[in-house]
């Protein structure tokens, strides 16, 4: 009986696999012929146009939008197919002339994995993703034959010839029969094959995508260039609180020794000056206290370190102005340290860019982390419109994100919504 | 009045135990770590707790953890939480059970000797002592989407921010300088643009206005 219950729990599950693969597999087909087409061409039209000029100032914009589509397809072969393809595109200094910013980009070997992964997408990829949706409602088609849909679909054309269902030629209840059986063998071989044939879809689009083993000397590349990222990062940071430190706590407690100092001396001879001066050497130390706090909370903030990431951003939210709702799915474990910060400052960073330049009145903030990967995704109802670069908070996210092979995905239409989604790898 | 005192720092901690012995207090505990606050909240029943929201050995907010877990035991025990920074989230959890007898303030409160005997007093009397930057994050916070708050003049918008902290009317027509006539007649106006009932407990009054600045309506 268990055993029962157990198959017919597994085929339920098997079932929606293939619903799931299905609906997935349209959605990509749909969208992954035309947006991969419209790339493609206008970057060879782009890349043509260099020697002219123009394509001087249309290549980096149209290899950028090349880039944020192939980013959000890496999001979704790691969501949907379990295919992490890490991103190792050279970095683009962004006040580079147009020629030094073209040829970089045309240089690095990225971009052109980049273009030949378009025209697999928009070709055997869209093949997998369409194969997976058709499959099983091919299947349903047939199965439909009997029932009376062949009436419907060869009934008025006789004249025309038979309908084809596969190799069956439809033309009456009888041969809708056989077409019934033929749709049973199909969906059969959807149930076994569609959620596969999805899985292929992923495993080529990493294979095309991703680096491989020829390209281990341009990972190590991209793990040199992260790597300075880190430290110059955090050498920017330790002089930022050095410079800190010294013209405010520091400079405060100075003249708060010589307030101190002062007040002694004046004790016995000038009590009300004393006491001013006592006053004001407590604001001091209140002051020095407030700047303090400012840039603890800059480096590691208290709540994390207290309560762990779900609670520290669900703290940043309430300190918004904006109205901001949190979900949170960690299931309870900690992540490790450098991961968490690396996540609560990019959240953190996303989320002052929203309240900052998005102009919304609502922000929704998701924490979840499964499989591996730790993903916050931050929507917002603003205008959009926000984009990776142009000296943007997100692009400092992004260069950060790096020493962890985090990836940052940005979708913003102007006129809105902004959905930022941030993945960290994470044991 | 019994006190019981946690704080891990012992500098800190020395100079806690002397302000509020001078201010007539009775030390009953001064401990430095969650495990030995949770005893001495057990064994020597006090009157008021004053609790550092980090304490080893974990360093995380164990203290906040503990007082919060005393609570439970012991409904309505008064305890005033101390940090090093204020968050909106704490104050939240620990006003959570609408008991009362609660303080969260600011490390840097103890400054101001009176001002902090006086919170450690309210707190203990069943009473809320909150950090005025607390209140001000609500206030801004609620700012954005809140008519009914909207609708106060500058001068009640005063007076509610002094309200949340948890002063008493008399405190408030003190600070601002007024009589307690105005003060009265400040508060009520409040209450009817917000929308709120009127109660003759200060200790619920409180607890009233910060609910609506927390949640609104």
């Amino acid at each position: 009986m268990n055993t029962d219950t157990g198959k017919s729990g597994h085929v339920t599950k098997r079932a929606c696999g293939v619903v799931v693969a299905a609906g997935r597999g349209l959605a990509l087909a749909l969208t992954a012929l035309p947006v991969s087409v419209l790339c493609l061409t206008l970057s060879l039209v782009s890349i043509a146009l260099v020697p002219v000029g123009v394509g001087l100032v249309t290549t980096p914009w149209v290899l950028n939008g090349v880039r944020t589509w192939a980013n959000w397809r890496r999001v979704l072969a790691a969501e949907w197919g379990g295919q992490r393809i890490p991103p190792a595109y050279r970095p683009v200094a962004e006040d580079a002339n147009p020629w030094a910013r073209t040829s970089g980009m045309l240089r690095d070997p990225a971009t052109w994995r980049d273009l030949g992964w378009l025209y697999v997408d928009m070709t055997a990829g869209f093949v997998t993703a369409l194969l997976a949706a058709v499959l099983p409602l091919y299947a349903l088609e047939g199965l439909l034959m009997p029932a009376g849909l062949w009436w419907a679909v060869a009934g008025p054309h006789f004249d025309h010839g038979p309908y084809w269902y596969g190799f069956v030629p439809v033309q009456g209840q009888r041969t809708a029969f056989a077409a019934g059986a033929l749709g049973a063998v199909l969906l059969v071989a959807a149930y076994f094959l569609a959620p596969r044939v999805l899985h292929a879809h992923f495993v080529l689009t990493r294979a095309v995508l991703g680096p491989d083993r020829s390209q281990l000397a341009e990972r190590v590349r991209v793990l040199t260039e992260t790597r300075r990222d880190a430290v110059d990062v955090s050498a920017a940071e330790l002089r930022r609180i050095e410079r800190d430190l010294h013209d405010g706590a520091q400079a405060r407690l100075v003249a708060m020794g010589m307030d101190l100092g002062t007040a002694e001396a004046l004790l016995d001879k000038d009590p009300e000056t004393a006491k001013k001066l006592l006053a004001q050497a407590r604001r001091s130390s209140a002051e020095a206290l407030t700047e303090l706090r400012d840039l603890v909370r800059g480096i590691h903030p208290p709540v994390l370190a207290e309560r762990g990431l779900g609670d520290a951003v669900r703290a940043l939210a309430l300190r918004l102005p904006v109205a901001t709702e949190v979900t949170v799915e960690l299931d309870g474990r900690r992540a490790d340290a450098p991961v968490e910060s690396a996540a609560y400052f990019a959240v953190s960073e996303v989320l002052t860019n929203a309240v900052k330049h998005s102009g919304a009145d609502r922000i929704w903030v998701d924490l979840h982390r499964a499989g591996g990967v730790l993903r916050a995704t931050v929507t917002d109802n603003g205008k959009g419109g926000a984009r990776v670069g142009a000296g943007s908070g997100l692009s400092g996210v992004e260069r950060r994100l790096g020493t962890f092979d985090g990836v940052l995905a940005v979708s913003s239409p102007v006129g809105g919504p902004t959905l930022v989604t941030v993945e960290i790898p994470c044991a | 009045m019994r006190v019981v005192l946690a704080e891990d720092l012992f500098l800190l901690r020395d100079g806690l135990v002397r302000l509020l012995e001078a201010y007539g207090f009775e030390i009953a505990a001064a401990v430095e770590s969650g495990p030995e606050l949770t005893r001495a909240l057990a064994e020597s029943r006090p009157d008021v707790a004053v609790v550092d929201v980090r304490l080893p050995p974990s360093h995380t907010d164990e203290g906040l953890q503990c007082a919060l877990r005393a609570r439970r035991e012991r409904p309505g025990l008064p305890v005033l939480v101390l940090s090093q920074h204020v968050e909106q989230l704490y104050a939240r959890e620990l006003l959570a059970d609408g008991a009362g007898g609660v303080g969260y303030l600011l490390k840097d409160r103890v400054f101001d000797a009176e001002q902090f005997v006086d919170a450690v007093r309210r707190v203990a009397a069943g009473g809320t002592a909150m950090d005025p930057q607390v209140i001000q994050q609500l206030l801004a916070r609620r700012a954005a989407d809140d008519r009914p708050l909207a609708r106060l003049t500058p001068r009640e918008l005063e007076v509610l921010e002094l309200m949340a902290q948890g002063r008493s009317n008399t405190a408030i027509a003190e600070r601002l300088v007024v009589t307690e006539r105005a003060v009265a007649k400040h508060t009520s106006n409040i209450f009817a643009k917000l929308g709120l009932e009127v109660s003759d407990d200060d200790n619920r009054r409180v607890l009233a206005v910060l609910a609506h600045l927390d949640h609104g309506r």
